[in-house]
């Protein structure tokens, strides 16, 4: 309590919680259509992006973040152009994309400044990075973000889920790629300063992944993921204070850490489900003779999927 | 009997090249219509032109008011992004009633729904093809307050639909873990959700076993006869289907056959694609 006391008594500090946490809320959250929608390499791309635009503009001596954004949504349209034309793969496209933006960033910081610490707290974060701006910014951010999700929750799941289906519904799909596309480069670019060009996409994908270890319904994934990125933030910078490790590193390993802990959960939950069956009572051997189950009987059973669990009543598939 | 769409010389197509050309066929109420073809022969350009995705670059596409009004449900095909989402079946179904509530809204609706018309605003008997006016448009809109919420109607069509489909008792399962056949039928539930009246499935037999695609041919076919739901279905399998279907259309950019399973076994295409039967 007293490190969370005396944390809070540095101003600097208290930027980069409030920044911190408005941006992980809103990485979290835009970060599961993301990742549902199979864009999870977009926030690594763009946080490249970020970083040439952030070396370009400070060895020019401009102020980074009105340059960067404009430069990181004009990316960010264009990798979702990219997928969904299909014309290129996408993966392919987001790697080369990312590569070349990182060299130009750092042959532009070589031959002008040097590798400053500026440009390096740009590539690993710096706990110092958050100004009173940027808070205004992200607060509005997220304000916007959770916004669009609480009033579209229905409309964000139906393209999510199925954008064919929602396109031939009327919902207008192409709308809610721009706004997630503008929305997301915006969080990373706000949120890369702190947490590092190499590590910000973490932000956007581990609270989904974890999440959905655990969680089967959309709505469960969302408010799971949204707490979760606050309170892997919150442990990781406290972490990051009382061991003097870097902020960003350690809100990654926190996320990490959260991840298999969810992992682990799934694994035992799973196996007490399947294993319920064959508890005394149940019939206990699939074998005809009746006699003596072999050694791996259990296993043998375990490995059968739906079967046995899930109700087959309605059932589409008569596979087993 | 109703005609529910009609299309005359219609072609469908993109910037550089028509996918479609010089369409004619009819979609009566009731109907089981087959669209076959090889790939590449036009037919998911064609879902898309009647959906209203795409406008008709030549000719007439008109469609029936009341199908307008209720719109068409449709089943896309699966992508592999789908197969392991973490949602639950009644999150799925409901987010079918969604439909009814964009095509109220005129913002939303309007330009869909405009680009269908495009082509049938040319027939001069089409008087009654009309937008809605705005008025009744904004009457119907649900409350900004309320958007966030579907209301007790849109849960009692889902509940509904589960019904009618058999899978009431799944809808607090998760969708990844069901199985092939199961996920097909909350897609159908899902579509019925956003209109009853017709539904258009594309290739909806990819990635099924044996038993699951018996399965869901009956589950159509009684759709299609006890509940009246006209269907259009998008298929590779020919075979399969010819028995129950009572139109086929097959493209190959153009039509090459349109009209009934009987005399398409007797052409050269229906020949070749059922394997030589009735030779």
């Amino acid at each position: 309590m007293s490190v969370i006391a005396e944390m809070l008594s540095y101003p600097f500090l208290v930027r980069a919680f409030i920044g911190g946490i408005l941006v992980s809320l809103c990485a979290a959250l835009l970060g599961v259509t993301l990742v549902l929608k199979r864009y999870s390499m977009i926030g690594d791309g763009l946080s490249h992006v970020s970083f040439g635009a952030i070396s370009v503009a400070v060895a020019a001596g401009w102020s980074p973040l009105p340059v960067s954004i404009p430069v990181v949504v004009l990316a960010a349209f264009f990798l979702l152009r990219i997928t969904e034309s299909g014309r290129m793969r996408s993966d392919a496209a987001i790697a080369m994309i990312s590569a070349s933006a990182l060299s130009v960033g750092i042959v532009v910081t070589s031959l002008t400044t040097g590798m400053t610490t500026d440009v390096s707290s740009y590539m690993f974060g710096s706990i110092l990075a958050m100004s009173r701006g940027d808070v205004w910014l992200s607060a509005v951010l997220s304000a916007v973000v959770l916004g669009m999700f609480v009033l579209c929750y229905h409309r964000i799941f139906a393209v999510t889920f199925d954008e064919s289906f929602a396109k031939a519904t009327g919902v207008n799909v192409s709308f809610y790629h721009t706004v997630t596309a503008v929305l997301t480069a915006v969080t990373i670019v706000l949120g890369m300063r702190m947490m590092g060009a190499m590590l910000i996409s973490s932000l956007v994908i581990f609270p989904a992944l974890t999440s959905m270890r655990m969680f089967k319904s959309f709505r469960g994934v969302v408010i799971s993921s949204g707490i979760l990125a606050v309170v892997c933030f919150c442990i990781g910078m406290t972490g990051s204070y009382v061991f003097s490790t870097p902020a960003g590193a350690s809100v990654v390993l926190v996320n990490l850490a959260a991840f298999l802990l969810f992992w682990l959960a799934e694994m035992v939950l799973r196996k007490r489900i399947r294993w319920q069956p064959l508890k005394p009572g149940g019939k206990r051997t699939p074998f005809a003779g009746g006699g003596q189950a072999p050694k791996n009987a259990r296993k043998w059973k375990t490995i059968r999927p739906e079967g046995e669990h899930a109700p087959r009543s309605a059932g589409g598939s008569k596979r087993q | 009997m109703n005609t529910l769409i009609t299309c005359r010389h219609v072609d469908f197509g993109y910037e550089n090249h028509d996918a479609v050309v010089d369409l004619s066929m009819e979609v009566d109420e009731g109907d089981y219509l087959c669209v076959v073809g090889a790939n590449g022969s036009g037919k998911s350009t064609l879902v898309k032109g009647l959906l209203g995705l795409i406008k008709p670059l030549k000719g007439e596409l008109t469609v029936a008011e009341e199908l307008r009004r209720t719109g068409i449900g449709y089943l896309p095909q699966q992508t592999a992004a789908q197969r392991d989402f973490p949602a639950t079946v009644r999150e799925v179904v409901l987010s079918g009633t969604l439909s009814r509530r964009a095509a109220q809204s005129p913002d939303d609706a309007g330009v869909e729904k405009g680009t269908l018309n495009r082509g049938a605003a040319q027939s001069s008997d089409d008087a009654g093809m009309k937008e809605g006016t705005p008025e009744t448009c904004f009457q119907r809109r649900k409350p900004f307050y309320k958007m966030p919420f579907y209301s007790a109607e849109d849960k009692r069509q889902a509940a509904a639909c589960m019904e009618k489909l058999g899978i009431s008792d799944l809808k607090n399962h998760c969708y990844r873990e069901l199985s092939g056949g199961q996920q097909q039928r909350v897609l159908i539930a899902r579509a019925l959700c956003a209109a009853s009246r017709m539904l258009i499935l594309d290739e909806p037999i990819t990635g099924l076993d044996p038993s699951a695609i018996q399965d869901f041919y009956r589950l159509v076919r009684r759709l299609n006869r006890d509940e009246g739901v006209t269907i259009l279905m998008v298929t590779h399998d020919v075979a399969g289907v010819i028995s129950q279907a009572n139109r086929i259309l097959h493209l190959q950019q153009r039509v090459i056959f349109f009209g009934k399973p009987e005399d398409y076994r007797r052409t050269a295409a229906g020949r070749r694609y059922l394997g030589g039967e009735d030779r």
